[in-house]
Parts: structure tokens; C-alpha cells; sequence
């Protein structure tokens, strides 16, 4: 209902990806087995600080022109809206850097499996990213420099999300298992589908006020 | 029944308004005076729920707002100073997605017809960022003619509309107060509507 909005930012937010993670190899060079060490690691940050790049945006437009007050005063339940925007941020900046993460994967001689792996690390991982990014862009809407304090409040929060997807990544290229790295981001997913759009809500009011 | 009692605003360690009292029943009209910076949008926002009153209360049907919380948003219909209108959707978008947020499915003919009554005909299909003020702010006012709310509270509603849609949005609110209606409004302008009951609060 809320994702009908049309985001040139969808493209920002790829091509930031794209160019970060395209950037190491370059700077690097083609040394293989450098680079597919770090591989997991470099894909996953860049999937961070592209996904942080949008959340700025995500109340902050609809708290310029008043769309935020017919939210707050909407006859259906705020944390419900709230998860509505959650799912369109994800939409529109986490699913792209998912669809992308294999292909630009292979510029750093990821295997098979591997590729498989981070896809699937990002399509768990990605989903925490912008519900908990939510919750810092509720708070800091309306703060002047919103824009880095949101980085700030939300980054080492996003660590943990980190260490499991890029661990699950590594694990697979060693040859072990990732089952454990799995489970633990499956379980972030459901605590913060749970929390994090009642807490955005709250956040929300504590804002406007 | 909406009732305001000992009502308090501060605003950055400044009191606004003290001991403020009203009551608004089934087809009565709340004008709201006063200079700017005197408390007329804050005091909308404390009526809407969006602001805790710093002392006081207020009640709908004899429950305190906070408490009925969506079950007093379903009667209230809010247009604030910023209307919410979105650049890059057309005027019809505009409409049909405030509408949904209210909790009220309209159809595109439904979307259409209002905005034709409300002076727009030939530009539903265009996007909000090629609309005037004015364009914009009807765009925001062609909501009222499809809610069904028992409350509306309009903050400044007629600013930047010309003399037809001045005359069409009284029409329209004598029309819901008679209905048995009730509306809180705060405007510069001087409107005649002819209702059962009009009070006047100025706040200074």
C-alpha cells in the first residue's frame, strides 16, 4: 500500500553497491587468493552502507510534507504501516543487492557453492538490515545531521548480522559447515520482525511530538 | 463529544495557553482565533492526539483520546498545515492512497468525481509537482468530500484557495454540520457558516 512510490533511489542504492564491491579488485589486483578471502567480507559491508545509504529517506519525506501525521492519526495500527514501510525499503534497497550479490561474486572467484551461500546470507541478512534501520531513522527524524547520526546509532548494530553473513560465506569456502551461521540470522530475522516495527512506532511518536 | 479540559501547552519552556476548557457537540462549529505563534497548530495537534497536552485532558464520548487511541483516529479526519500531497504521484494517486490511510477503500470513479467537484477536471491525471498552491491544497481538501468521519479538524484550510473553492468548502461544512457534524477549525479569514451552534476561542 505504502510502496507506491517511485525511487530513482533504487538505482543510487545498486550502483553504490556495484562500485564498491568492483573497486577492490582493482585496487588489490588479481591476486586470486587475496581476493577471495575478503570476498565475503567486502560484499557484505558494502551491502551495509549501501542499504544505510536510503534510510535516511525513509520518514524523513514523509515527515516534510505531513504524510507522517496522517500516519500517526491512521484508523489501522501504526506498527503494521510501519512494517508496510520496512518491507518497501527492503523492496526497493536490500532485494536488488541480493539479485546483484552473485554476479559481481564472481569478479572475486567465489565457487559455486560460495555464491549460493552469500545469495543466501543477503536474502536472510538484508531484511534484518532495514527493519533495524527503521528504528534508527524513526529516532533521529527531525535531528539535524539525522543523516550520520542514523550511521552512527545504527552500524554497530548491524555487526552482528555481519559476523553470521559473511561468517556463513567463509565457513562455505573452507569447506565447513553453515548451518549454525544460518540458524542464528534466521533467528535475528524473526526477533526483529517482531520488535522493530513496534519499536519504529514508537520511535515515530516520540518524534512528532 | 469532544471535551477540553484545563488544558496546557508549552512550547521550548514558553507557556502558550493555561486552563483552557471547550466542549464540541454533534453539529457545532470550534473557530479558533488568535496571532500567529499563539497555539492554534499545536492546540489541533493536542485535539488529534499527535502531542500530549502538558496538563489536562481530552475526551471523546467520555474516554480519554489516548486510551481510544485508533478507535478515535476511525472518527477523526486531520488536515494540517503540511497537506501530505506526494511530487511524484498524479492527483488521483494523491487522493486514493490518503483515502486508504483513512481506512476507506475509494475507487478510481469515486477519486475522480470528487476531484472534478472540487474544481480539478482535467488535471487528475497530472503529477503534484506541476500543480499550483492552490491545485495542491484542493487536491488535499477533495478528502473531505469522500470520509465519513464524525470530526474534522482543519488547520487553515482555506489558505491559497480562491473565492469558488472558499465558497464550495463552506458549502460543504454547513452541509456536515447539518448533518450532524462537528468541526474545529482555525483560519484568518472570515467565513459566515451558518451552523446550530459556533464558538469562538481566542487564544492570545
Amino acid at each position: 500500500m505504502l510502496a507506491m512510490r517511485r525511487q530513482a533511489d533504487v538505482l543510487i542504492t545498486l550502483f553504490f553497491f556495484i562500485i564498491v564491491v568492483s573497486l577492490f579488485p582493482l585496487g588489490v589486483g588479481p591476486e586470486m587468493n587475496i581476493l577471495r578471502a575478503i570476498a565475503p567480507g567486502v560484499l557484505w559491508v558494502a551491502a551495509l552502507l549501501a542499504s544505510m545509504l536510503s534510510l535516511g529517506r525513509l520518514f524523513s519525506i514523509d515527515y516534510m510534507d505531513g504524510t507522517l501525521e496522517q500516519l500517526l492519526i491512521a484508523p489501522s495500527p501504526l506498527f503494521l504501516l510501519v512494517l508496510g514501510k520496512m518491507i518497501s525499503h527492503w523492496l526497493v534497497s536490500g532485494l536488488p543487492l541480493v539479485l546483484m550479490a552473485p554476479i559481481l561474486g564472481i569478479q572475486y572467484d567465489l565457487s559455486l557453492e560460495a555464491l549460493g551461500v552469500l545469495t543466501l546470507s543477503l536474502l536472510i541478512g538484508t531484511p534484518i538490515l532495514s527493519l533495524i534501520g527503521a528504528i534508527g531513522a524513526a529516532l533521529t527524524l527531525g535531528v539535524r545531521g539525522g543523516g550520520v547520526l542514523v550511521s552512527l546509532l545504527v552500524l554497530p548494530l548491524y555487526i552482528p548480522i555481519l559476523i553470521f553473513g559473511a561468517g556463513a560465506v567463509e565457513a562455505s569456502a573452507a569447506g565447513l559447515g553453515y548451518d549454525a551461521h544460518f540458524s542464528l540470522l534466521g533467528a535475528f530475522l524473526l526477533v526483529s520482525l517482531v520488535f522493530a516495527p513496534w519499536a519504529a512506532a514508537a520511535s515515530l511518536r516520540i518524534s512528532m511530538e | 463529544m469532544l471535551v477540553a479540559t484545563k488544558l496546557e501547552c508549552t512550547r521550548g519552556g514558553h507557556v502558550l495557553f493555561t486552563d483552557l476548557n471547550f466542549s464540541v457537540k454533534s453539529g457545532e462549529l470550534l473557530q479558533i482565533h488568535g496571532p500567529n505563534g499563539s497555539g492554534k497548530t499545536s492546540l489541533l495537534r493536542m485535539l488529534c492526539g499527535l502531542t500530549q497536552p502538558s496538563v489536562g485532558k481530552i475526551t471523546w464520548n467520555d474516554s480519554n483520546i489516548r486510551s481510544l487511541g485508533e478507535q478515535y483516529y476511525s472518527c477523526l479526519t486531520y488536515l494540517g498545515h503540511m497537506i501530505g500531497i506526494k511530487d511524484d504521484l498524479t492527483a488521483v494517486e494523491n487522493l486514493s492512497i490518503s483515502c486508504a490511510l483513512a481506512g476507506l477503500e475509494v475507487d478510481n470513479k469515486m477519486a475522480l468525481e470528487a476531484l472534478q467537484q472540487i474544481g480539478l477536471k482535467g488535471r487528475e491525471n497530472l503529477l503534484a509537482r506541476v500543480l499550483s498552491q492552490g491545485q495542491r491544497r484542493r487536491v488535499s481538501l477533495a478528502r473531505l468530500l469522500l470520509v465519513k468521519t464524525k470530526l474534522w479538524i482543519l488547520d487553515e484550510p482555506l489558505t491559497a484557495l480562491d473565492v469558488v473553492a472558499i465558497k464550495l468548502i463552506k458549502e460543504k461544512l454547513e452541509w456536515f454540520l447539518a448533518q450532524g457534524g462537528m468541526v474545529i477549525l482555525t483560519t484568518h479569514q472570515d467565513i459566515d457558516i451558518s451552523a446550530t451552534a459556533i464558538h469562538h476561542l481566542h487564544l492570545n
